[in-house]
């Protein structure tokens, strides 16, 4: 064939290719702008709801899934962090560390609604947390913990080793390497991680489904051993479970746990870029 | 000879199977530049990590024999490392500083070691800068990223940041590698002036760098010492024939 027709195809091919995977997207995008921004006003935010939920607000939803993404991240980044810079820090590369890490990516690949079942099982039963936002926080920071660990390693390997020869040959202690030479210029590295959990958290429906999420409640949770009513479960309620509710309060429900997502990951992506400017070698 | 800072008695170094350095016998002369050459892989940067232990990151390293810094054995058990290293300092083959300003480069070991108070930070940094003879260039870019100065600038900052412990021995593996010539000549004169404070050892390939800076040569080969004179002996009249060869351009 003609080198400056094929040329022309291939770079039709791959740009329809593009245009394929962004058009879904922008699809699912324009719908729920388009049929739930009717839907979005102070009211609908910010108060409970009413009239077996055809009418009033989504307050408690909204709350009660920042609560849950406060609560896995609060259990998940720490003990994620902690893990990684004990496998790429400390210990040696032997089959049993092999297999930890291993287990770990693996991990990721495990459906949600099996983290929902071993939450239900060891949190809410075992250790008697009942349904409540502490054993729903606890299963969703176990299902994301694989994700942090692992873009937190991938941070740790990139920093350059000789930061750390440096800074033993200076005297400083391993773990004063790793606080003071590591960890600062992984934290981008890391930040990533979280977005990435952060995403999951906010959207996962089974995990809370079998520890937390409440069909309704009349008041917020005064505790974290309450239960909690949270977005994606409060859409597939309206959705499919109580008959009558507008469909702009529906899309308006989806727009709004979109659109906290976004902002989550705004927020993260914010603070990375600043450590990104401060930190460059 | 003078007073001596590093000696090493019997000392073997092992790679697992490998054995990279064979039955060293060697001191080091206080305040003195003390150079080791010989062909790649002959062992010389292998022992020069061995005076501050940093081999003991690689895995799989064994060391048998004694060295002797400072009336101790630094392979004793029981051993300081922490405290090793701030007798001993080094200087890497890469310019090599953090990612961090001038300023903070300099007061790493100082935090590091807690040797001094915040406010007495200021003085120590003009103290260090002033003997790499950088003062003047950079005292009002303290604040600025040192991986925005020149390399030869660099590898002075890396010089500067040892200086602060208070060492009494600089490790150098191959410090001018990465400079210009030009470069290179500023470093070996101000390690003329660094060897009135501090014991010297530098690791070199380049043979007239250690005819020219040093004041003692060793001249290793296949993990053996096979010579250790005064730099001006092993360049005119050298004990062995192999050393001959060697400084003569024959073979490495």
């Amino acid at each position: 064939m003609n080198p400056r027709l094929a040329q022309k195809i291939a770079f039709a091919v791959l740009l329809l290719a593009t245009l394929l995977v962004v058009l879904p997207v922008l699809v699912i995008l324009l719908i729920i702008v388009g049929k739930g921004a009717s839907a979005i006003s102070w009211d609908f935010l910010f108060s409970m709801p009413r009239d077996g939920m055809t009418a009033g607000g989504i307050f408690p939803a909204i709350l009660g899934t920042l609560y849950l993404v406060l609560g896995a991240i609060i259990f998940a980044v720490p003990l994620g962090v902690m893990a990684a810079v004990y496998l790429v820090e400390y210990s040696s590369d032997n089959w049993l560390s092999r297999l930890v890490k291993l287990s770990i990516v693996n991990l990721a690949g495990v459906p949600s609604v099996v983290y929902g079942l071993f939450g239900l099982g060891i949190f809410v039963t075992f250790f008697g947390f009942g349904a409540s936002i502490l054993s729903g926080s606890l299963t969703l920071g176990i299902m994301i913990l694989p994700v942090i660990i692992t873009s937190a390693r991938e941070a740790l390997e990139s920093v350059p080793r000789h930061f750390r020869t440096v800074s033993l040959s200076l005297g400083a202690s391993r773990w004063q390497t790793i606080r003071h030479s590591v960890l600062p210029h992984a934290l981008p590295g890391i930040l990533t991680g979280m977005i990435l959990g952060l995403g999951r958290v906010a959207g996962e429906t089974a995990p809370i489904l079998f520890t937390v999420a409440a069909f309704y409640l009349p008041r917020l949770p005064q505790s974290v051993f309450d239960q909690t009513m949270a977005l994606p479960y409060h859409l597939y309620v309206i959705s499919t479970q109580v008959p009558g509710i507008a469909e702009n309060v529906r899309y308006g429900t989806a727009l709004v746990l979109l659109t906290l997502v976004l902002l989550l990951n705004l927020a993260a992506i914010l603070i990375r870029s600043r450590f990104r400017k401060k930190k460059k070698w | 000879m003078s007073e001596i800072s590093i000696e090493t008695r019997g000392l073997n170094l092992f790679y697992g199977d490998f054995q990279a350095l064979i039955g060293i016998d060697l001191q080091i002369p206080a305040r003195q530049v003390t150079a080791l050459i010989g062909p790649s892989g002959c062992g010389k940067s292998t022992l020069l990590r061995v005076f501050n232990r940093m081999n003991d990151l690689i895995e799989g390293v064994r060391v048998s024999g004694q060295v002797i810094i400072d009336g101790q054995d630094i392979f004793a058990p029981g051993i300081d490392l922490l405290s090793l290293r701030e007798k001993v300092g080094m200087v890497f083959q890469r310019p090599n500083p953090f990612p961090l300003t001038v300023y903070e480069n300099i007061v790493f070991g100082l935090s590091v070691h807690r040797l001094a108070r915040r406010s007495e930070y200021g003085d120590i940094v003009e103290q260090a800068l002033r003997s790499v003879l950088l003062w003047d260039d950079l005292k009002d870019r303290l604040q600025q990223s040192a991986l925005k100065l020149s390399l030869e600038q660099q590898q002075r900052l890396c010089i500067a940041r040892v200086l602060p412990l208070k060492p009494q021995i600089l490790l150098m593996d191959e410090p001018c590698s990465a400079l210009d010539p030009f470069a290179t000549m500023h470093i070996e004169e101000l390690m003329q002036e660094l060897k009135k404070e501090y014991t010297i050892v530098i690791v070199t390939h380049n043979m007239q760098q250690a005819g020219r800076a040093s004041d003692r040569t060793g001249f290793l080969y296949l993990g053996k010492l096979i010579e250790f004179d005064e730099t001006v002996k092993i360049f005119t009249k050298p004990a062995q024939t192999m050393t001959e060869n060697y400084i003569s351009g024959r073979f490495g």
